[in-house]
């Protein structure tokens, strides 16, 4: 089968490779019919994340058509069009049984403090991902669910991350009536974010960025104000000024390990790899919010540490929300706000890639070109 | 101003709100909203029907978190460890517990040896990336083009110093055998 090929840092490519086996009695071979390239898929091929080995194939965004099942499979058959949650999870785990299904204990040898994730590095547990013709889809009655007839493929893909965590993202806000909520990140989680807000009430929405192409969308598809920080020479003291010196109720930190805007902060973590992720956006988000707010961290990081001003946040008794989205507990509520026309995922797809121009893919969203904002892979 | 008691006013009330943003409050009542309360106990809701999942053979010793009490049931099998990344891999989740930097460090450290692997392997030859509005996508108040200047030492300074020790190694073997 042809699959994406991760090669080292900045290289991948679309490579022959051998078609996923059962390796388990609850297993799926999923056929691939959509995939998308996520923001944190560029962690990965910036080589941020520790233990991505060459050879692994990316992708946990994505839907297809069941190909095979294993003996004890029960809720899936052939030819079923399922979606699937980037979340590898077994259901029933202390975690699971709880709700907190990217928090499963089951699935991920290499890490207790992560799940299992497809494609996402061996920290994540070693599974390869769906950009590819073919994936291997673990405990299969616990993750995927039916595409719903109604629902669009491109929506489908979609709600298997980007917007089930923006969505997520403004559930951890604790977002009340009247709330000034700031978005950091103008990207699909940020929009997706940002849109989620109003579903909750809030009273204003200001997104934060540098790319003017971003605010732009950020302004006409969720109704927000927009900033782009490289205007200003110190983004903490704007958005002051801009809610009355009080600080925002909430902030979404929708940016993570990648976060420009302070060179440091950026060439160690970024380009020098000494920081698991650059904090830039999470340490805007602890001055500018309001003291005893909330802040709520969508943005991926890795497992090492990173500089974070913590003494603020400590000072400022503000609350820190944070988790992997549990993708299958947000689809019943979304699904109704799709339906209702609340929510048009697709609204912010901007590429359509074949799989073999997977490289040509990553890098037009690695460096932002052609007004790229959210890339799925087309079969 | 934060200086009384008083919220600062938003410019538009809720009403106003409703009206103009398509779905404005739909989940204004926590009640409505999926992730709360953040633990909810079903462990029936996902379909999932076993109590802990059958065991996936183990084909090769996998490597795992010495936090971990045993294999985990289900587990990925993308990329067994190999060569010398591999032995430092192996060592790493060995010795280190997630909590040591130094368990991320060597892991950071066997992806940069894999890397350099694949390189002399063979497999460089990459397709050739055609870029989009290369000149017109970079205009604007982006910040990202203020250091793309580094890039190039970022990249080419691992190199070069690898390159300088293989030199002074080499040449003071030279100097040992002639003395």
């Amino acid at each position: 089968m042809r699959a994406m090929v991760y090669r080292g840092p900045y290289r991948v490519r679309a490579e022959e490779k051998d078609r996923p086996a059962i390796e388990h009695p609850n297993d799926a071979i999923v056929r691939v019919t959509r995939a998308a390239i996520c923001g944190s898929d560029l962690h990965l091929y910036h080589g941020l994340m520790p233990d991505t080995r060459i050879g692994t194939t990316f992708g946990h965004e994505f839907v297809g058509v069941v190909d095979e099942v294993g003996p004890s499979v029960r809720n899936l058959q052939v030819g079923d069009r399922v979606m699937v949650p980037f979340n590898i999870f077994c259901g029933t785990c202390y975690f699971c049984a709880r709700g907190l299904y990217s928090n499963c204990h089951n699935v991920n040898p290499n890490a207790t403090a992560v799940g299992g994730i497809y494609g996402y590095s061996h920290t994540s547990g070693g599974y390869d991902g769906g950009q590819a013709e073919y994936v291997r889809v673990p405990l299969a009655d616990a993750g995927p669910s039916l595409i719903p007839d109604w629902l669009d493929e491109d929506d489908a893909v979609l709600l298997t991350d980007a917007l089930a965590t923006g969505y997520f993202g403004a559930q951890l806000g604790d977002i009340a009536e009247g709330d000034v909520v700031v978005v950091l990140g103008a990207g699909p989680v940020g929009l997706y974010a940002a849109k989620s807000a109003w579903l909750m009430g809030a009273g204003r929405v200001i997104v934060v960025d540098h790319l003017d192409y971003r605010l732009r969308k950020a302004a006409e598809f969720a109704h927000a104000e927009t900033c782009n920080f490289a205007e200003y020479d110190d983004i903490v003291v704007h958005l002051k000024k801009i809610t009355g010196h009080l600080g925002a109720d909430v902030v979404i930190d929708a940016v993570g390990a990648e976060a420009d805007g302070n060179l440091t902060q950026h060439v160690t973590s970024a380009k020098l790899k000494l920081q698991g992720g650059s904090p830039v956006a999470l340490n805007w988000a602890i001055d500018s919010v309001r003291k005893g707010g909330t802040i709520s961290v969508m943005g991926a990081y890795g497992p090492l540490f990173s500089a974070v001003k913590f003494g603020d946040a400590m000072n400022k008794g503000l609350t820190l929300r944070m988790n992997q989205c549990p993708v299958k507990r947000q689809w019943p509520r979304l699904f109704e706000h799709i339906k209702n026309g609340y929510l048009k995922p697709s609204d912010i797809v901007t590429h359509r890639i074949p799989l073999e121009h997977i490289a040509e893919g990553y890098h037009i969203f690695s460096s932002k070109l052609d007004g790229c904002i959210k890339p799925l892979i087309v079969f | 101003m934060p200086y009384t008691s008083d919220k600062p006013e938003n410019a538009e009330t809720s009403e106003q709100l409703r009206a103009r943003i398509p779905g404005w409050g739909a989940d204004l009542d926590p009640a409505d909203r999926p992730a709360v309360p953040r633990e909810r106990f079903d462990p029936s809701a996902t379909g999932a029907w076993w109590d802990i999942p059958e065991q996936q053979p183990e084909k090769f010793p996998r490597e795992r978190s010495i936090e971990h009490a045993r294999l985990t049931p289900v587990f990925g099998t993308a990329a067994p460890p190999k060569g010398v990344s591999g032995a430092i891999r192996r060592f790493a989740y060995k010795r280190y517990s997630e909590g040591r930097a130094a368990h991320w460090l060597l892991l950071v450290a066997a992806d940069r040896v894999d890397s350099a692997g694949s390189r002399l392997s063979g497999k460089m030859l990459l397709p050739t990336v055609r870029e989009k509005h290369p000149i017109a996508s970079r205009r604007g108040n982006r910040v990202d083009v203020r250091h793309q200047a580094l890039d190039p030492i970022v990249v080419a300074a691992p190199w070069m110093l690898a390159g300088g020790l293989a030199y002074v190694l080499a040449r003071s073997i030279v100097r040992h055998r002639a003395s």
